[in-house]
Order: C-alpha cells, then sequence, then structure tokens
C-alpha cells in the first residue's frame, strides 16, 4: 500500500504544475507568477531544510544565501549589459545556467567561513551567530553603493537559457519547477545516503556519532555548505522573477520567512517545504487581498501553528513524521 | 581631528552602549533564568516608545510619559509571558525562534494599524535641553549624557537587586536550578512572570529614551534587537556583567569605526574610495568583531 504522506506528496507537485497550465488555458498570467513564487521560495527552503531538517541547525541567516544569489545574477547581468568587466577582467553574462554557477559556487565559499565559525557553537548561539553574519552582509549590501546599495540593482531583461524562452511566464516557471523537483530529489538522496544518516545522527546525538569515528562537525559543515548552495540558487531565480536584486533578499525577516516556511509545511519533511511555500503564498494572495495588515493575521496563525500544530501543513494531512 | 570631536565620539559610542545595556540585561536574564530567546523584546521596546509619545503629547509632561513607558511595557511583557511565551519554556530553541517571529509580526502590524505608519514625535524634556561643553571646546547634548547617567544607574540598581535582595537571590537560584527552587516552595511562575515583566520594563525605558532622539516609529526595535543579540553573544547569554561590558563594547566599536575608519583609510586611498569603503567596513565592523571573539571563545567573554 502506498503511504498516505507519498499520495499528499503527489497531489501536491502535480498541484504546482496543474496551477500554471490551467492558468495559461484561461488567461490569467498573474496565477504563473504566484506559482514561479512558490516554486522559488520552496526551493530556498528546501535548501534550509537539509541543514534545519535534517541537521537539526537553526540557522537564522540564510537570506545571505538567498540575496548573495539574487546580487549573484543582479551582479552578471548589470554587467552584461553594460559591457564592462568586473574585477580581473571577468565578462558578466545574462546566461542562466552560468549565473546559477556563480551563485552556487559564491553561496559555496561564502558558507565555508560562515559555517567554519558558527558550527562551533551550538544551540541559542549558532541562531545567533548565523543571524549576525547575515546582518553583516546586508549591512554590507546596503552601504556599498557601486550595486545598488539601499536601492537594489534591477536587471533590465530576464536572463536567458538556451532554447527556451524566459520572457514569457510559463518557459521561466517550469525552469523554477525543474530546478525545484531536482533540489528535492537531492534531499531525499542526502537523507538516504550514509552521509545523510550521519548527519541526522549529529542531530540526534553527536556524542554517539563521534563515537563511532565520525566527526560532527564536518558532517555538518557540509550539510550547512550544500544547504547555502541550494538557497543561493533560489536567490539567482528569485532576482530574475522579480528582475531585482533587493537589499530585503538580505534581511533578517527573510531568514525568518524561509524557516517559516519549513514549519508551515512540516519540518524535515520532503515535501515540507513546498507544502508550506504553497500555504505561504495563498496566505500572502488572500490575506493580502482582504487587509493591507495581513501579516498580523500570519502572525496569529504563525503562533497557533507552532503553538499547537507541531507537525505542520503536512503533519496534519499525513500524520506524524515516520523520521525522528 | 580635535580632541574634543574624539571625546564627543567616545561619549556618542558610551550612549550607545548604555542603551543597548537596557536591551541586552533584559535579554539576558529572560535566558539565563528562563532559558528563551525571545525576539520580540524589540516589539516591547517599541511599546515603550510608543507608550512615552502618546503619554507626553497627551499630558504634555515627558516624566509621566517615562513612567507610562516603563509601565506599558512592563505590562505587555507580563502579559505575553502569561499568554504565549509560559507555553515555549519546554520547547527547543527553533519553536521559541517562531513563537517569538510570530509575536513580532503581530505587535508590529498591530501597531500599524493603531499609530499609522507616520513617525511620531517626542520632545527631550526641558529640563535636559540644551549642551555643556566640554574639555577641548565642543559642545555635548545634555540629554545624551543624561541617558549615559541613567543605564548607569540601572546597572548599578541591578546589580544590587541581584546581588542584595531576595527577589535577586531567587532569580540567581532560578538560573541555577529551576526545579529544586520550585520544590523549595517558591512560585516559580511568578517568578517568571516578574522576570520577564522587569526585562519588558528596562527594554521600554531604552525605548523611551531613544525616541526622543530619533522619531518613534513601527519597527525601529528591530535593528536594536539584533544589537542586543550581538552584545549578549559576546558578553555570554546569561551574565548581566557580560551584558554590560559587551554593550560597552558594541557601542563604542560601532561609534568609532564609523568615525574613525574612512579617516584611517583616506591616509592610503582617495578620499572618494576611502569613504565609500570605509563606510561598508563600519557598518560590519561589529560582527566582524563578534565572530573573532566566538571564534576564540565560543561561548563568549563571560559564559555563565
Amino acid at each position: 500500500m502506498i503511504a498516505r504522506e507519498t499520495i499528499i506528496n503527489t497531489i501536491l507537485a502535480l498541484l504546482l504544475l496543474a496551477v500554471p497550465l490551467i492558468a495559461m488555458a484561461v488567461g490569467e498570467p498573474f496565477y504563473i507568477t504566484l506559482s514561479t513564487r512558490v516554486a522559488i521560495l520552496a526551493l530556498a527552503a528546501v535548501g534550509l531544510n537539509i541543514a534545519l531538517g535534517l541537521g537539526g541547525l537553526v540557522s537564522f541567516g540564510h537570506a545571505a544565501f538567498f540575496g548573495i544569489g539574487g546580487y549573484a545574477a543582479g551582479i552578471l547581468a548589470t554587467h552584461a549589459f553594460n559591457a564592462e568587466p568586473m574585477l580581473f577582467g571577468v565578462e558578466g553574462t545574462t546566461s542562466m545556467p552560468w549565473i546559477w554557477l556563480v551563485a552556487l559556487t559564491v553561496c559555496g565559499l561564502v558558507a565555508l567561513p560562515i559555517g567554519a565559525i558558527s558550527l562551533r557553537t551550538s544551540g541559542v548561539y549558532f541562531i545567533m551567530i548565523t543571524l549576525a553574519f547575515a546582518q553583516m552582509i546586508y549591512y554590507f549590501a546596503i552601504s556599498w553603493p557601486a550595486y545598488g546599495g539601499e536601492d537594489g540593482l534591477s536587471l533590465s531583461v530576464r536572463n536567458s537559457f538556451p532554447l527556451i524562452n524566459t520572457a514569457k511566464p510559463l518557459p521561466f516557471f517550469l525552469i523554477c519547477y525543474a530546478l525545484l523537483l531536482l533540489a528535492m530529489s537531492l534531499f531525499a538522496l542526502i537523507r538516504g545516503s550514509r552521509f545523510g544518516a550521519a548527519l541526522q545522527t549529529a542531530r540526534q546525538n553527536d556524542t554517539r556519532l563521534a563515537a563511532v569515528g565520525i566527526a560532527p562537525f564536518n558532517i555538518r559543515l557540509i550539510a550547512f555548505i550544500i544547504s547555502a548552495m541550494v538557497t543561493g540558487l533560489a536567490g539567482a531565480l528569485f532576482a530574475d522573477l522579480n528582475r531585482f536584486a533587493s537589499p530585503s533578499m538580505l534581511s533578517w525577516h527573510m531568514s525568518g520567512e524561509l524557516i517559516v516556511l519549513i514549519i508551515l509545511g512540516g519540518k524535515g519533511r520532503l515535501f515540507g517545504p513546498l507544502a508550506g511555500a504553497m500555504l505561504y503564498v495563498l496566505f500572502e494572495y488572500t490575506l493580502g487581498g482582504i487587509t493591507e495588515r495581513w501579516q498580523f493575521f500570519l502572525g496569529l496563525i504563525l503562533l497557533g501553528v507552532v503553538l499547537f500544530a507541531r507537525g505542520g501543513l503536512l503533519g496534519l494531512l499525513a500524520g506524524k513524521a515516520r523520521h525522528g | 581631528m580635535s580632541t574634543a570631536l574624539l571625546i564627543e565620539q567616545l561619549l556618542n559610542g558610551l550612549q550607545l552602549g548604555v542603551m543597548l545595556f537596557l536591551m541586552a540585561a533584559g535579554l539576558t536574564l529572560i535566558f539565563g533564568v528562563m532559558g528563551l530567546i525571545n525576539l520580540a523584546h524589540g516589539s516591547l521596546y517599541m511599546i515603550g516608545a510608543f507608550a512615552c509619545a502618546v503619554v507626553a503629547s497627551l499630558t504634555g509632561s515627558f516624566w509621566l510619559g517615562l513612567i507610562a513607558s516603563l509601565a506599558a511595557a512592563a505590562a505587555a511583557g507580563a502579559i505575553m509571558e502569561v499568554v504565549v511565551i509560559r507555553r515555549l519554556y519546554d520547547r527547543d530553541h527553533l519553536d521559541q525562534v517562531l513563537a517569538t517571529f510570530a509575536l513580532i509580526l503581530i505587535f508590529s502590524e498591530g501597531s500599524r494599524w493603531v499609530f499609522g505608519s507616520f513617525p511620531l514625535y517626542l520632545d527631550i524634556p526641558p529640563v535636559l535641553q540644551g549642551a555643556v561643553s566640554l574639555p577641548g571646546g565642543g559642545q555635548y547634548q545634555l540629554y545624551r549624557l543624561a541617558i549615559i547617567a541613567v543605564g548607569i544607574a540601572v546597572a548599578l540598581g541591578l546589580y544590587l537587586l541581584i546581588s542584595r535582595t531576595r527577589l535577586g537571590m531567587r532569580i540567581r537560584a532560578g538560573e541555577s536550578d529551576r526545579e529544586m527552587i520550585a520544590a523549595l516552595g517558591i512560585d516559580i511562575q511568578t517568578l517568571y512572570t516578574i522576570v520577564f515583566a522587569l526585562g519588558a520594563a528596562l527594554a521600554g525605558l531604552a525605548g523611551a529614551l531613544v525616541g526622543a532622539l530619533q522619531s518613534v516609529q513601527v519597527g525601529m526595535g528591530e535593528p536594536v534587537l539584533i544589537l542586543a543579540f550581538v552584545v549578549i553573544v559576546i558578553g555570554g547569554i546569561g551574565s548581566i556583567k557580560g551584558a554590560l561590558i559587551g554593550a560597552i563594547l558594541v557601542g563604542l566599536i560601532d561609534t568609532m569605526g564609523r568615525f574613525l575608519l574612512p579617516k584611517t583609510l583616506a591616509l592610503i586611498l582617495p578620499a572618494a574610495q576611502a569613504g565609500m569603503v570605509g563606510g561598508a567596513l563600519a557598518s560590519m565592523l561589529i560582527y566582524i568583531v563578534m565572530a573573532l571573539i566566538l571564534a576564540f571563545r565560543p561561548r563568549g567573554l563571560f559564559a555563565a
């Protein structure tokens, strides 16, 4: 018999694919953009879920990587648009695969020292130090005028992908959707691997992990870096969706929202981030349509979920997670 | 660069530090006694500032406003503790972060509902208007000196409260072993509410004092909250002494960095570039210092 969670997961994945297709058919392109937003936010949260869900690393600074990814897209595209080379004579580019590669690499390189320092601490210290690192990058971005400072960085046209017309909403959605599925496969692969087993043990009992000869620090650091890279990729797509790399992508509210997505959906579950992102964008759209103060109600809902429904949406629909 | 300017900047740094101490003391006390990380502490700061601004504009008296800010923040803190926070003590830090993040959304949007998006203004009380002259020929705002004095008085009062009174003894006992003091017949729930309200009142006081220097608006608590986190992480979470030293350190480093870095860089770089690099570097400076301190002492300078 197929587990109930699998059925719900399949429905969620198909639902996200169906909405833009139907929207396209009835000529409501706005819903395609909304679905793209869901896919990208879910991708960012899948990244965070590797550190937070599997490794128990409550990073309150993942906006840093989301923003770095966004700025990577913005900066490369700006240089390509103005036809001026960057530092060391490297040319800018408007090709998405190259931008993704740069976003992944830069996020990995930034996550290495941040992770190496932050992971020396744990618990509340880890939460606060990741927050502080993200703030450091945020303040750097708003006080560095070369790339927009507080005003952010606009992209004049959406970046391109070989053979696909990304300026149309549906092809761009499909790119984001494909990357989301890829990232979720990566998450499932990690969770089922020896590395994933070590990572989950590091969360549950790191002394025992050390006793079998695996250093928890290294496992956590690698997970943190992979997690940062996936979130950075989402950031690059987000900048392309809005054609804008904004310093607010780096703000601590963003870090909080990414955690919120995971908790709304269900922590440590493969489809938790997607369920959370769908719910979040749905709230944003419906409540935001009723009142400008929709975040007030989001706060109430979130409070209710944390206090009374700890498994999130998937916990409600599919019962307790099998992986403790 | 004159000595007067240097002294003025040092005093500014001290004033920022003292103000951060008022925030950090409450945060660190709450963490030390209840093991709770409270992101909504910045909202209490905001509530204090709004209460002061509203009461001061209604009655015309800053001092009544100040009392109102203490009362409003303490009351909001106590209500928050009884309704929400109490359920979070046994939860992990992730739940605490999320629930208090939700509280921020509720408080921020709620006050935007009540007061609108426009900032309120709060005047410095007449007694404290004007300036005093500094050695070296400069002038310094009397009000800022008063804030420094209030901060030092609060630090002293807090020290006496915790080391000399019965309540302080219970707080210290709660820090070291909460089951034990509950077993000794002390009403730990009330103690928690009192500690939370005390921390909230300090945050509200900080908000009201700073409200007269800046404008009073929604979201004013968040930058301060994050600085206060940096302070308690540097000082060692749970240590009031650490909070005081960390706060002064952060206040001075931040202010002096913004003041001195562009000037220092101007010696080796062209002026425009020095301003840009110096400004960017200065805004990151305290985080760099925090990372350095944590790299060598992962539990802060005065780990409890």
